[in-house]
């Protein structure tokens, strides 16, 4: 009461009607930038929808193409041939058995004979006569008919007798893989108007493999290779991402052990425990040095370290995973600490007021509220990892590896190595497909990745 | 309620009590508390009650001698005698950046987690001194135990809330020895009856109020000796103040009390003496009555009568 008094009492009361002019001007005034300002806003806005929506054209435009040539990748021609296995074709006695009175060595010698026989007996000819089977009028092409499918289903028919010697006498229908040319030529990878020299297969071969279309026997199936096979040269039909996968899972679970539990143990540390001085201001600015270091010098150091120095096996998932786990630290430091910075320090001192110890501070209080975020950033981590290509050259990881790893000491690959070495293919109409379809396959591992991020996330908020 | 009050002399209480609502409300049930003047503002100006209060508190609680506070290069406080008697509520008042909340975070060590802050001089808990290297802060906090400004639950249950102190230092011999531990102190704290049906769900889904005497039931479930509130009731609503301040007052029977605060109608409320500090110097200590009527220091006497801060 008494304030509101003094005030009115230090200004001199103004006329009435000067007042409202005042008054008028000072409103036009605010009404003539008026204009200026919402134009401004609007203007403002329309950039930022462009920006949006010129970001999402080019996503649209990136899934599109990659979706057009990766998806057709994933079926393949093949033949559903009735494989006859006869005997008379495959002329081999029985697997020797360790005989009563005969050395190891000679054993060995009788069981090397044994398999160079297995290696010798004609197995395309049990292919041919498959097909031969499903229409008579083939017996003219036979010679033809050979480069029909892909090179490895011969050995593929030897190893299931070798699997099941009881096969021998029976007729079993085996799906046989169209060759990488035939294959090119009928899903029409390849331009048919170009004159026979630039041609891939001889007329005759086109012509047959036309004609074996034409009559159903050969169809487009579901490519399961690409899942289950490794990389392959001399059968580029089958080659497939097994290797590669297993070596990224070998390398990722590498990283999330290594990476997560240092990482948020040294944020921890950083972060609540660690004086503020000089020391961890180096520390501190160094770590966010590393963050920004490309990651290729990261591949120059595990070569130096990991195989120079410590001379673990070149070319091997272990290693991989050291040094994508290096380059990992940084990111899963630097989000672990802005997450428990971001616990309100209400919380910390309520803790501490009860007589909690700053461990059981941290481990009661802040790190469950903070979990979220270091779990967001710790899988966002992972992703980059698993898309990194850059130092996984430099330790070896682009060799063409034949074989699916069977532990992180083996020889492999990465899926974004195989998807650059596929890129890199001499037989490149065939592998074009194959390499959108290894990015496929990586896309929707990343995808899955952000989303169990995501879930997490929201499982583990706690609102207040 | 004036003729409590001396009169001589204009009261900047007199004032505010004209404009705040919540006086309304305390002067219209004054003839019911009167019955019980312990838990009553006004009998803080009764002089019968004050002398009772002097009596009871004989035994030194806390005594600080020569406390300076550093934050860096800068002095926060600068150098405080003062002793804190058993029982007793005393009140810190003072103009924002006057030390007080500092001072009182001495008391418990909270300073501590402050990198720059730094503390010389004697504070004393029971001729304990606190700031002894060999002293452990985890068993100083239990016995001192802190009510923060903003409400501070944690985002777990409002059993979990209070069970965690005594789970924390092992007080409670088991289940059923916890579940009462939480009980008596919710009781206690006045939150027993509005949430005993709903223990399991968040404390941080309570109302602002509720959630500062969920916050209060949390420090006294540990059991401490000396409970230090700063500025407890500033994020509240005057409903919730007054609820807040009757705590207060049953506390002090069993809790030495010391709290920090802005409103100078909360001291006179709820506190037996009062110490008023100005720039990191505690000017003025003396019984509440004597310093909101006549204090000794002219700066105490220009602070309460409005003229700065």
């Amino acid at each position: 009461m008494s304030t509101s008094n003094t005030t009115s009492m230090d200004q001199q009361p103004l006329d009435p009607r000067a007042a409202a002019e005042l008054r008028a001007q000072r409103k036009q005034k605010i009404e003539s930038s008026l204009a200026k300002r919402h134009r401004k806003e609007s203007t403002f806005r329309m950039f930022g929808l462009a920006s949006v929506l010129a970001g999402l054209f080019f996503v649209v435009l990136l899934f599109g193409s990659i979706l057009a040539k990766g998806l057709p990748a994933f079926w393949q021609n093949s033949m559903a041939v009735p494989v006859y296995f006869d005997p008379s074709i495959i002329n081999v006695g029985a697997q020797p058995k360790q005989q009563a009175g005969e050395s190891p060595a000679q054993f060995n010698d009788r069981m090397i004979a044994w398999q160079t026989e297995m290696g010798m007996v004609d197995w395309d000819a049990l292919i041919v006569n498959g097909i031969v089977a499903k229409d008579a009028a083939l017996e003219a092409k036979r010679d033809d008919l050979g480069y029909m499918y892909t090179s490895s289903e011969a050995y593929r028919l030897r190893d299931m007798v070798l699997a099941d010697p009881s096969l021998i006498g029976q007729t079993k229908e085996v799906k046989i893989l169209a060759d990488a040319n035939v294959d090119v030529w009928l899903a029409g990878n390849i331009d048919r108007d170009l004159p026979a020299e630039q041609q891939q297969l001889s007329p005759e071969i086109r012509q047959l493999a036309d004609d074996l279309k034409a009559q159903g026997i050969m169809e487009n199936t579901f490519n399961t290779n690409i899942f289950v096979s490794p990389d392959s040269r001399s059968s580029p039909a089958t080659s497939g991402l097994a290797g590669a996968f297993m070596g990224s899972l070998f390398m990722m679970l590498i990283v999330i052990f290594i990476s997560i539990p240092i990482g948020v143990a040294s944020a921890i540390y950083l972060e609540e425990f660690a004086p503020k001085n000089v020391i961890t201001d180096i520390i501190e600015v160094n770590i966010n040095n590393l963050a920004a270091v490309p990651s290729i010098v990261f591949g120059l150091l595990g070569a130096a370290i990991f195989i120079g120095w410590m001379h673990l096996p070149l070319s091997a998932p272990l290693v991989g995973g050291l040094v994508l786990s290096l380059m990992t630290l940084p990111t899963v430091i630097i989000t672990t600490r802005a997450s428990l910075k971001a616990v309100p320090p209400s919380i910390r001192q309520a803790a501490l007021g009860l007589g909690a110890s700053r461990l059981q501070t941290v481990f009661h209080h802040v790190l469950p509220l903070a979990l979220p975020g270091i779990l967001t950033g710790a899988i966002i981590g992972v992703a980059q990892a698993l898309g990194e290509t850059a130092p996984l050259l430099l330790i070896g990881m682009s060799a063409f590896v034949a074989s699916v790893p069977a532990s992180p000491f083996d020889q492999s690959t990465a899926l974004p190595v195989q998807i650059f070495l596929w890129q890199g293919n001499e037989l490149r109409n065939f592998f074009e497909g194959r390499t959108a379809a290894a990015i496929i396959v990586l896309l929707a591992l990343m995808i899955g990745l952000n989303s169990l991020a995501i879930w997490l996330r929201k499982k583990f908020e706690v609102r207040w | 309620m004036t003729t409590v009050l001396s009169t001589d002399k204009p009261n900047s209480l007199e004032q505010d009590k004209a404009v705040n609502p919540e006086q309304t409300q305390f002067t219209s049930t004054e003839g019911e508390e009167h019955k019980q003047p312990a838990t009553s503002f006004v009998s803080q100006f009764d002089t019968q009650a004050a002398s009772k209060k002097e009596a009871k508190s004989n035994n030194v609680k806390l005594s600080t001698s020569d406390v300076h506070v550093y934050y860096g290069e800068s002095e926060a406080i600068k150098g405080i005698d003062l002793n804190i008697y058993e029982n007793e509520v005393i009140a810190f008042i003072g103009p924002s950046g006057c030390g007080k909340s500092t001072f009182l975070r001495t008391l418990n060590r909270m300073n501590d987690t402050i990198d720059s802050c730094r503390v010389t001089g004697k504070v004393m808990l029971d001729n304990q001194d606190i700031y002894d290297p060999n002293l452990d802060v985890v068993l100083l906090r239990a016995q001192v135990g802190m009510v923060f400004q903003k409400p501070n639950p944690f985002p777990k249950s409002i059993f979990e809330n209070v069970a965690y102190g005594p789970k924390l230092h092992g007080l409670a011999r088991d289940k059923y020895d916890l579940e009462e531990i939480v009980e008596n102190s919710l009781r206690k704290a006045g939150l027993w009856d509005e949430v005993k049906d709903r223990l399991s769900q968040p404390g941080t889904g309570l109302s602002g109020g509720q959630q500062q005497r969920l916050c209060i039931a949390r420090t006294i479930a540990v059991s401490p000796e000396v409970i230090l509130m700063d500025e407890p009731c500033s994020a509240l609503d005057p409903i919730a103040t007054a609820k807040v301040e009757e705590l207060i007052s049953e506390l002090s029977t069993q809790y030495t009390i010391a709290i920090v605060t802005h409103s100078m109608q909360q001291a006179a409320r709820v506190s037996d003496r009062t110490a008023y500090f100005h720039l990191g110097d505690l000017i003025e200590v003396n019984s509440t009555e004597k310093v909101f009527t006549q204090p000794d220091h002219q700066l105490t006497e220009a602070y309460i009568t409005g003229r700065f801060g």
